[in-house]
This record gives C-alpha cells, sequence and structure tokens, in this order.
C-alpha cells in the first residue's frame, strides 16, 4: 500500500506558546502539513479524518502529547491500513524547557524529523498466521491430573475448549487422592472436609471436551502455541496430538524426609512424616511404627526442613494448617490422646485463623514455642523431644509415642535452562575438537547440574532447554506479584504447587487463572497477535537469513525460547512463541532482525536524520534511549510536575533497552552525538523489567562497546547505562543534568565535524 | 440506555482491573465500574510490594497500557451500583454515574486546578495533606481527566475553573446518570479499606499524632505524598530515631477483627525496610503474635532477622501511651507465656488489617453471600467474588484468583 503521510502538530496546552509550530512544520518534507489549536478535540479529530477520507492519508505524524495521553483518540486506527507515530511535545519539550527560546525549537524540530523518519520507514502490519499445513489448534494441554489438573481441565472445558490431560501415573488424583481429609475452607471452619477427589475425577471423567492420557509423559513437543504437535508416551505406545498452550499443573513432593536425621526421622523408629501420618489416617488407623500400638500422644514437629537454610529456606504455607487437621485425626480417632505441636510461628493465615482458633478450644492439644535441640528413641519405643522454649530461655523435655515432622513441599518442576546446561555439556564433551577451557567448563557444568539429570517433563524442542525457567528453590520464573502466571515460555502457563507452595483452595482458583490466561493465548495467538505484555500487537519480527552470520545471539538471548537453530546454527523462528520485545533484534550485530514497525533501520534512520550543531556552538546533543514502559512514563511525569532539564537531550523510546542495538551507538557518534544515556529497569533477582532480561542484556552489549571505545581513544564515559525505577521520576532530571556535566568535561565528540 | 451483554466488575482496584482485563483480552466485553474518580484501588497508594521492593505503578502502567489499546472495556468512575436484578446468564444492573463535572475534553493541562482556590481533604494521600478542589486524584489517575469536588459546584471557585479551560471540558451542569448494564456474570471486587485504629482505645491512635498505621506509612514514604517521601514523626517533624510496629492492631483479636488479614506482617517487614533506607541506625521494634510469611516471603524474614537494630519481640501490644517528648511507651505481653515487656520509642506504626468494604453494606440487590466478617463466600453462580472481596489476601493472591475469577464469568457468557 502507498503511504500518504501527513504532519500535525497541536498548539494546545501551552505547546504553541513555546514553540513555533509553523516553522517546525517548514523543516518537514511531507505532503500534508497541519497545525491545530487542540489536535484531540472532536473538531481536531474530525480534521484528521477528513485529511484521511479526501487526500488519502494513511500516515499520520503527530506532534501532541505524550503517546500514553489521549489513545482513546489517537490509537483508534487499524494499523493494517493507518501507520500513527506520537510525537511528544507537551511533555518532553513545552512543559520541561524554557518557552520561546532556540533550543527549545530545535528539539520541537528534532523530534519532527524523527517521528517523520519513523513514519517513512514503517509499514502497515500485517498480522502473523501459520502456513496452512499448521492448522490453528486451540486445544489446552494440561500437564498433571492432581487437584490443579483436574480443576483447570474442568474450568477450560466449561468454557468450551477442548482439553486433553497428561497424568504420568496409572491414576488421576495425584496427592490429594492420598488424603485423608482437608482443613475447612468455609465457615465456621470448624469441621474437617472430605476431599471429594473422587467426584472431581468423575466429572472430568463425564466432560466429554476433555481427554485423558494415563500413564503417559512426553517424548517431544514441538513448535509454539496454537501449532504445537506432541508426541506423548502412552502406556509405552506413541501417541501424536496437537495443542495450543499448556498448563503446567505437576504438583508437588514431599521434602525428602532422609535429610532430617537431625530430627529423629531414620534413627527413631517411630518419628514419621505428615504425609505418613495423611496415609495412615486414609486407611482409617492411627498406628505408630515401631509396634503398632495407637500413639496416645503424639507429637508435632513444625517447619521440619522449612524456614532453614540448610533445607527448603521457604515456608511451605500449609503445613501448620495441615498439622492442626492431624491433631485433630489423632484426638478424634483415639481416645484420651494427647497433642503436641512445637512450631516457630503458626501460621493460619486469613480466614484460616478461625480454624486455628477452633482448634486452640480442644484442652487436648498443646502448642509450644520453639526450637528443636534433639529427638531421641527412649527405650520403650517413645520418642524424647528436647526443645529451647525460645520464649521463656528454658529447655523444655517432651516425651511422645509418635513424632510427626511437617515437612514441606518441593515443586515438581523441571528446571529447562539447568537440562539444557547437562545437554550442552555432554555435547561439548563429545566433540572432539574441544578447546581445553570449554572441556573445563562442560566438566565442571555436570557436576553443577546433575540433579537435573532425566528429570524432563514437557521435552521441548526450544534450543533454550526442555521445560521452563526457574527463578529460585524450582518455582517458575515469571512476574509473580503483577502477573502470576507470565513464564517464560509463551503459552504455557504453571499453577498449583508447582508454582508456589499453596493449599487445596488456593490451587483451585490457580487452575482457573491459568486455564484463563491458556485460554486467552489461543485466542489472540490464533489472531496473529501477542499475549502479554503487548497483548494485542499485530507486528512480529521477521528474519533477513540470507545475511546471517549464524553467531547465534538472538537464539541465547530471547528471554522466552522463541528462536531454535539448525545444525549449521541458521536461527529458526517460532512467531507464535514471540512477545515481540525486540530483543533479537538488538542482539543481531548483523541488523537482519526487524519489525514492520521497528526495526535497527528506523532507529538508525532517526539518529542520522538529525543535524548536530557545529562544536562552535556548544550545543552539545545527547541521544537517550528509554524503555517506553517504565522510564519513559517517568519522564512524562517529570513534564506533568515542570521539571526543567538540558535542552539538548533527544529522547527514543525502545519496546525495551535489550532492543537496543550496538549499532545505534556507533551511529550516534558518527553523526556527531557527544553521548548516549540508556536509561532502563532494574535487572538481577528482583529485576522489574517487563521482559525479564532486557535491561541486563543491554547493559552486558554496553560493556563491550564501552572496551572498543577505549581502543579507540574516545572516552568510554560518553555511554552510561542507568536503572530507573517507575516512581523514581524525579531522579531524571540530575541523572540528565549530571551526564550533561561529565559530557562537558570530556569535551564535544571529536567525530563531530565529520 | 442498555449495553450490549457483557461480564461486570464492580471495583477497579487491582482486582477489578484484573479481571477485567482477562477477560476482555480472551475477547469478551467487560464493563468495570469503580466508585472513585480513578481506577487503581489501594495499590495506587502503595508505595513498594512485598517481597521484591518495587513499585507498583510500574505494573499499573503495563495494566493501563493494556486497558488502553483494549476496546472491549467500558470504564464507568464515578459510578455506584443501585440495584441487581435477573440471574447468573442475565443480570440487569443499574448503575449511578456521578457527575466529574470535566469531560472527556480534558487534555490534563491543568489550568482548572491553578485558578481554583478550594482545597479539599487529599483523598489519595489518605487525608494526611490538602489538594485543590479542582484536580487530578494522583499523577498516574486514569481515566487521564481532572475532577471537580462536588463541593465548589455553584462557588466562583468552580465558574474559575469553566473560564480557565480553554478545551470546554468543565461542564458545571453535569447531572448524575443511570446507566443499565447487561451482564451474563458479575464479578464483585470491592476491595477492603484499612481497620479503623481508633476502636482499640488502649492504643490511643486518635489522641497522638507520632501512632500512624501501615498504610499511612505507604504514603509517607513516597515520592508523591505529604512528606515526598520523608519517614517523619507527625507531631514534630522529627527524624525517628527508633520506630516500633505493633502487628495485628486490632486483628486475631474476637473484640475487634476475629481473622488475620494475611498480609501485614509482610507488610511491615517491607516498612522496616523503608525506614532502614533512610535511617540506618534507627531501632526498630517489632511486637507480634506470628510473624506470617509464608512461601517465598520467609527470604525477607530471614533477611530482616540478620539487621542487628531490629528486635522482634512476641507478645501483644496491650497498652501505648504518649510521654511528655512526644515519645510513646508500649506495653506488650505474651498470652501463652505471660511474659511483660515495656519499650519508649519515637514513632509507632500500627499493623493494621483489611476490612471488606461490603462488610456493613452487602451488595445492593443481594445475591452474594458474606461470612460474619463481610467477606463473600465463594459459592453460587453469576455473581463471584475476587481478590479482598472474597477473603485477606495479598496483591499476588489477589491477580491470580481475579485472573480465574474472569474465566468463572466467561463461563457464565458462553452458557447464555
Amino acid at each position: 500500500m502507498e503511504k500518504k503521510i501527513g504532519c500535525y502538530i497541536c498548539t494546545g496546552c501551552e505547546i504553541g506558546e513555546a514553540i513555533n509550530a509553523e516553522a517546525a512544520l517548514e523543516e518537514l518534507s511531507a505532503p500534508v502539513k497541519k497545525t491545530h489549536e487542540a489536535l484531540c478535540s472532536p473538531e481536531g479529530l474530525a480534521m484528521l479524518k477528513q485529511d484521511m477520507e479526501s487526500e488519502g492519508v494513511n500516515a499520520l505524524c503527530i506532534g501532541a502529547c505524550s503517546m500514553r495521553e489521549k489513545t482513546e483518540v489517537f490509537n483508534t486506527f487499524d494499523p493494517k491500513k493507518v501507520i500513527v507515530e506520537r510525537v511528544n511535545l507537551r511533555e518532553h519539550v513545552a512543559w520541561c524547557q524554557k518557552p520561546g527560546d532556540e533550543d527549545t525549537q530545535m528539539m520541537v524540530n528534532d523530534y519532527m524529523i524523527m517521528g517523520l523518519t519513523k513514519v517513512e520507514k514503517s509499514d502497515f502490519l500485517e498480522a502473523y498466521s501459520p502456513s496452512e499445513e499448521q492448522p490453528i489448534d486451540k486445544t489446552i494441554i494440561v500437564v498433571g491430573g492432581g487437584v490443579t489438573g483436574l480443576t483447570a481441565a474442568l474450568e477450560a472445558a466449561k468454557a468450551g475448549y477442548s482439553v486433553v490431560i497428561v497424568e504420568k501415573e496409572a491414576e488421576l488424583g495425584g496427592f490429594l487422592g492420598k488424603m485423608n481429609k482437608q482443613f475447612p475452607k468455609r465457615p465456621p471452619y470448624a469441621e474437617l472436609q472430605d476431599t471429594n477427589i473422587g467426584d472431581l475425577i468423575a466429572e472430568a471423567e463425564a466432560n466429554s471436551n476433555i481427554k485423558i492420557y494415563k500413564n503417559a509423559i512426553f517424548n517431544k513437543v514441538e513448535n509454539g502455541p496454537c501449532i504445537y504437535e506432541i508426541s506423548l508416551n502412552v502406556n509405552g505406545k506413541e501417541v501424536n496430538i496437537r495443542g495450543g498452550a499448556f498448563i503446567m499443573a505437576t504438583g508437588w513432593k514431599p521434602y525428602d524426609p532422609n535429610n532430617l536425621g537431625h530430627l529423629g526421622y531414620g534413627n527413631c523408629s517411630n518419628v514419621i512424616t505428615n504425609v505418613m501420618m495423611e496415609e495412615m489416617a486414609a486407611k482409617g488407623k492411627l498406628e505408630r511404627p515401631s509396634d503398632g500400638q495407637e500413639p496416645k500422644s503424639v507429637l508435632f514437629i513444625q517447619c521440619a526442613g522449612s524456614r532453614d537454610p540448610e533445607h527448603l529456606p521457604y515456608c511451605s504455607a500449609v503445613c501448620c494448617r495441615v498439622s492442626l487437621k492431624q491433631a485433630k485425626y489423632v484426638r478424634e480417632m483415639i481416645g484420651d490422646s494427647k497433642v503436641y505441636i512445637l512450631y516457630k510461628d503458626i501460621r493460619s493465615p486469613g480466614l484460616y485463623e478461625d480454624f486455628y482458633k477452633n482448634m486452640q478450644q480442644d484442652e487436648g492439644l498443646f502448642l509450644t514455642k520453639g526450637e528443636v535441640a534433639s529427638v531421641t528413641e527412649d527405650a520403650d519405643g517413645s520418642v524424647v523431644v528436647e526443645a529451647e522454649d525460645t520464649l521463656v530461655g528454658k529447655n523444655i523435655k517432651l516425651k511422645a509415642d509418635m513424632v510427626v515432622l511437617a515437612t514441606g513441599m518441593v515443586p515438581n518442576s523441571a528446571d529447562g535452562e539447568a537440562i539444557r546446561k547437562l545437554t550442552d555439556a555432554k555435547a561439548t564433551l563429545k566433540k572432539e575438537d574441544a578447546a581445553k577451557p570449554q572441556i573445563e567448563a562442560a566438566e565442571q557444568d555436570l557436576i553443577t547440574y546433575k540433579d537435573h539429570e532425566g528429570s524432563q517433563i514437557l521435552n521441548l524442542n526450544y534450543r533454550q532447554g526442555p521445560d521452563l525457567p526457574m527463578l529460585k528453590y524450582g518455582m517458575p520464573d515469571s512476574h509473580f506479584i503483577c502477573f502470576p502466571y507470565e513464564t517464560r515460555r509463551t503459552g504455557i502457563y504453571a499453577a498449583g504447587p508447582m508454582r508456589t507452595p499453596m493449599d487445596i483452595q488456593d490451587s483451585m482458583d490457580d487452575a482457573a487463572g491459568a486455564a484463563m490466561k491458556a485460554i486467552q493465548c489461543v485466542e489472540l495467538t490464533s489472531q496473529g497477535k501477542a499475549v502479554h505484555p503487548r497483548a494485542g500487537d499485530e507486528s512480529y519480527p521477521s528474519f533477513f537469513l540470507q545475511r546471517c552470520t549464524q553467531c547465534k545471539r538472538c537464539t541465547e538471548e530471547c528471554p522466552f525460547g522463541t528462536i531454535n537453530e539448525d545444525a549449521k546454527g541458521t536461527p529458526e523462528i517460532f512467531p507464535t512463541r514471540c512477545r515481540r520485545c525486540g530483543i533479537c533484534m538488538g542482539a543481531c550485530p548483523e541488523r537482519i532482525i526487524s519489525f514492520k514497525n521497528y526495526s535497527v533501520d528506523m532507529i538508525a534512520s532517526e539518529i542520522k536524520s538529525l543535524e548536530i550543531p557545529d562544536e562552535d556552538e556548544e550545543k552539545p546533543r545527547v541521544l537517550v534511549f528509554m524503555c517506553e514502559n517504565d522510564a519513559y512514563p517517568a519522564l512524562d511525569i517529570v513534564g506533568k510536575m515542570r521539571l526543567q532539564y538540558s535542552p539538548f537531550v533527544r529522547v527514543i523510546p525502545l519496546r525495551c533497552l535489550g532492543s537496543t542495538n550496538i549499532v545505534w551507538i556507533a551511529d550516534s557518534l558518527s553523526s556527531g552525538f557527544d553521548g548516549i544515556l540508556l536509561i532502563g529497569c532494574k535487572y538481577g533477582d528482583d529485576y522489574q523489567c517487563h521482559y525479564v532480561k532486557g535491561s541486563e542484556l543491554c547493559n552486558t552489549r554496553l560493556g563491550n562497546v564501552k572496551e572498543t571505545l577505549d581502543r579507540l581513544a574516545l572516552e568510554s564515559e560518553r555511554i552510561r547505562f542507568e536503572q530507573l525505577e517507575f516512581s523514581e521520576y524525579e531522579k531524571i532530571p540530575k541523572i540528565i543534568e549530571e551526564f550533561m556535566e561529565t559530557i562537558d568535561r570530556v569535551g564535544p565528540n571529536p567525530y563531530k565535524d565529520f | 440506555m442498555s449495553e450490549p451483554k457483557s461480564i461486570l466488575v464492580i471495583g477497579g482496584g487491582i482486582s477489578g482491573m484484573t479481571a477485567a482485563l482477562e477477560a476482555a483480552e480472551a475477547g469478551k466485553s467487560v464493563a468495570l465500574i469503580e466508585k472513585s474518580p480513578y481506577i487503581g484501588g489501594r495499590v495506587a497508594r502503595i508505595n513498594q510490594y512485598f517481597p521484591k521492593f518495587c513499585p507498583p505503578v510500574c505494573g499499573m502502567e503495563i495494566n493501563l497500557k493494556r486497558i488502553k489499546s483494549n476496546p472491549n472495556i467500558t470504564i464507568y468512575t464515578l459510578a455506584e451500583v443501585d440495584s441487581i436484578s435477573g440471574s447468573a446468564g442475565n443480570y440487569d444492573v443499574s448503575v449511578t454515574v456521578n457527575p466529574r463535572y470535566v469531560n472527556s475534553k480534558c487534555t490534563l493541562c491543568g489550568k482548572c486546578s491553578e485558578v481554583c482556590t478550594a482545597e479539599i481533604d487529599d483523598d489519595f494521600n489518605l487525608g494526611m495533606c490538602k489538594t485543590k478542589a479542582a484536580y487530578l486524584p494522583h499523577k498516574m489517575a486514569y481515566p487521564r481527566l481532572y475532577v471537580l469536588d462536588p463541593s465548589i459546584i455553584g462557588t466562583d471557585d468552580a465558574q474559575k475553573c469553566k473560564e480557565a479551560c480553554k478545551y470546554d471540558a468543565v461542564d458545571l451542569d453535569m447531572k448524575p446518570e443511570k446507566v443499565t448494564i447487561n451482564a451474563a456474570a458479575i464479578i464483585v471486587a470491592t476491595g477492603w479499606q484499612p481497620f479503623d485504629a481508633s476502636k482499640v482505645d488502649y492504643y490511643n491512635f486518635d489522641k497522638n499524632d507520632n501512632i500512624i498505621t501501615n498504610v499511612m506509612m505507604e504514603r509517607l514514604n513516597a515520592e508523591d505524598g505529604p512528606t515526598q517521601g520523608k519517614i517523619l514523626r507527625p507531631s514534630d517533624g522529627k527524624e525517628p530515631a527508633s520506630v516500633a510496629f505493633v502487628q495485628c492492631a486490632g486483628s486475631r483479636d474476637e473484640n475487634y477483627q476475629g481473622y488475620c488479614s494475611g498480609v501485614c506482617c509482610a507488610a511491615t517487614i517491607k516498612q522496616i525496610h523503608y525506614v532502614r533506607e533512610q535511617y540506618p541506625d534507627a531501632e526498630i521494634t517489632v511486637f507480634y503474635i506470628d510473624i506470617r510469611t509464608p512461601g517465598r516471603l520467609e527470604d525477607l524474614y530471614l533477611k530482616a532477622q540478620e539487621d542487628e537494630k531490629v528486635t522482634f519481640q512476641k507478645g501483644k501490644a496491650v497498652n501505648i501511651d504518649g510521654t511528655s517528648n512526644g515519645n510513646l511507651l508500649i506495653e506488650a505481653e505474651d498470652t501463652l507465656t505471660g511474659v511483660k515487656s515495656k519499650k519508649e520509642v519515637e514513632m509507632v506504626v500500627l499493623a493494621t488489617g483489611m476490612v471488606p468494604n461490603l462488610a456493613e453494606t452487602g451488595l445492593p440487590g443481594g445475591g452474594a453471600t458474606f461470612d460474619k466478617y463481610g467477606f463473600i463466600v465463594p459459592d453460587g453462580e453469576g455473581i463471584y467474588g475476587a481478590g479482598v472481596a472474597k477473603r485477606p489476601v495479598d496483591v499476588a493472591v489477589c491477580t491470580k484468583d481475579s485472573t480465574g475469577t474472569a474465566l468463572k464469568a466467561i463461563q457464565c457468557l458462553v452458557r447464555g
């Protein structure tokens, strides 16, 4: 489609008083150029629409307020038919610069030229659709047939979706199937409830939208969301299915009590775990292992291996309530029994406090805060527990017929990245020409990651590994506060105790949430649209592979594992896995990765489109790359607060700082920019980058550039990377000021006048 | 006026926004109603989230971006439900939309606020400071429109605002409007309000300025708060050399609020971090019954225990009295052991819990079952509680809960 560009400047909101809009438009070469006193008003919008209808304008460069404002007016056009580029002349110029000043005018002129360049380099979007051999499939694949998996399957099925449950065991039900009762989850939180697992299984089996494979594991999962090709091993036979999205409901396993010798496990015959207690209760009879006698006194040791840096550092969240429940088993099943609970803190959060209070009414239940010092066996088989009562600082000694260790939950997850390290290490060691340091690193990896051997669950054919990447403690990597389901593999959503320790009700709620995300994924993907956080985006990256040098950086750096590579190392892209952040585009040294509306060439052209004042004009120029999700909106707030900063900066928003291509640094310096400031999100363990790795990757790339600059005797201080939290907007003017001082000190870019 | 059949979400806090967005991104039509002039609810007033110490505006920006780019969501602010009729699959909900006195032509230029002389309590900052009566509730407030407080309507101030607006955005003749929304399902995400600490008379909260609550602490540490982010004790602006946190202030207590709010322990540990960042030498004492930091939140507690100037003192605070120098004397007692302690500090933060917003009013038109505390009991079809309307939980649980609840609502839509 032919592009016809219209350039518009709004003169409202003090823009007209700050700058000469007509003069700025004169600098631009476009067929339609207009100003309006309030472009967002009904009259302003009518003018735009009139130009589109009568003049055929279909590409708009709008100089007005921030792209984050008045979206209901300017962002309503179909990006397949109309290109819209918003140039921020209000928050980033009129509200933070001296009105009527020559430098303010230059800023506007530059921003409009950059905007126009971007429009010229943009193309109309075309949504991605897979080839005809790859029909769209919206089936939701649920991995695991425990309470989380069954609930997820039923929730998706009730919304009209086809579901496949893949369960590795011969029977459905998971851990809940082995349990006796569950603690109360409704007011008045007094009586224990049945597990109802039988009903749940029957309901899933009877639902015509749900297909169940038992004794089934994954041989291989190929491709991406909506076009997954899945090979299952069902009872030893290969079964091939297709799928749209996955819900990982693989549950948990108890912490290995063999590590808890210091709490008597393995050393005292009557020390058991809460899981063993549950199974015993489910069989209907409580008896102590040594002699089959009914234990008249039972002592629970809380946090057995939990909240302990030597074992599980985290709290499993459910064990306190489980012990209260099991105390009730003992009290109800054994007459004259006594139960002791030795705890650090009783954690019965929220409304479960009522359950705790109800249990406290039981005169046969004794709660003591204390730290276990020793657990030993008495001659009669009973267990003696010595503990320090941390409140009164006294040592106490308790004797019980049986001790139950409240052990925690370990997620049943597989760490895709760790497994990949093992696979790669083995491949390196097989190579005949591997260098010594490579061999040493590989050997080290074999030791470091040995526990992950054979732990695969999904067997994804993803270059970055066969399963989800993990964050900590075997819990999947995600923005677990704001966006808990967004794992680093598009279309694969974790739920239940596999995601983080949780009880049955929470697992069921979580299952519904994951099912919602899986449904959203298949709906958006089937229309060629991106999922979170750029939900609905119809752009996607294309690769000009003729120029690819097989450097593999795109494959390695994509946080979402979008790209595989063939035997030669040429990237194979799976667009339905893509989140559209552009990190691959930033990684590529050959600049072969582009979106129709976002590319290396586009930004480079923006940089080169500017006229840089000569050195003697003493008007330095600093380019500022900003993350459009955090730093850019923070700069908008700076404008709203009318805080002033240097008129010599030129801001370019990026989808993610991770999309920064190093060539832009070279382009900026050779164009005469004196410095480049990059402002991205916090990274590290508590990263805030919406694309997980973007800002960190950008910083790593810059580290390499700085070395090069030093070699060329160009001061590396000309490039600065800053991490900024959204709420730290007030720091931005200071960051800019300090950087301008640095640039002043190192002097003008020596390439300026070339 | 009747809208096409959709999902109705009541409440525009993090739970309501999440539920609305998740359903809308699956292609469903959603109406979101919010009683205040902006969406974001309590979360907008939190300075940092635990356990990452990250700013909620970061996630909020993404959610707002999602809302702005999604044509499936219709938002009504300053709106309240009058009545609900019908049943699952087909509800008619009558809503009153109160006047903002500012229309969609508002450009955020701020001229109305500049000329307005009247001031009102700044609700966003919990009344800890004042704001102009023509105002943008906070910097990120969405919808991106100013508001005129009803108190100035009919005054010269209102007239001045109208005259100052070049865009014809101030409309003093706005009247409350009735809207009927036809919805297949209703998600009640009405959230919470802080427990009124003055109810616990032995804490003397309303008699002593230097006793604040945890929600006030969030604002004290916020850049856009009443002290521009400085933690200062209210009576004299002193930088506190010692701070005590009193856990379960009114919570886990049959006389006030029988349940545990589930979030205050982690919130206090986060606020210890706030104090520590500003005052490396401040002495901090936490009076607690049990420290409840489930899951990965335990990492936070472990870290806080490593701080030599933080003391975790088991025991319930049973009395707080002011001293002549503005300090506070806390008496605590452990109910299990009877161990008593006393401590003098310069400032006290009461870790108050969450009271469900519908505790007193219920849902207009009924249709939901409430427990004795005012939380919605999750049963029945068609009307679903989400987030803290259902039970006291943190943001991470609210987001997951609301996502799942969105699917329950979609199921009603599919069933018809």
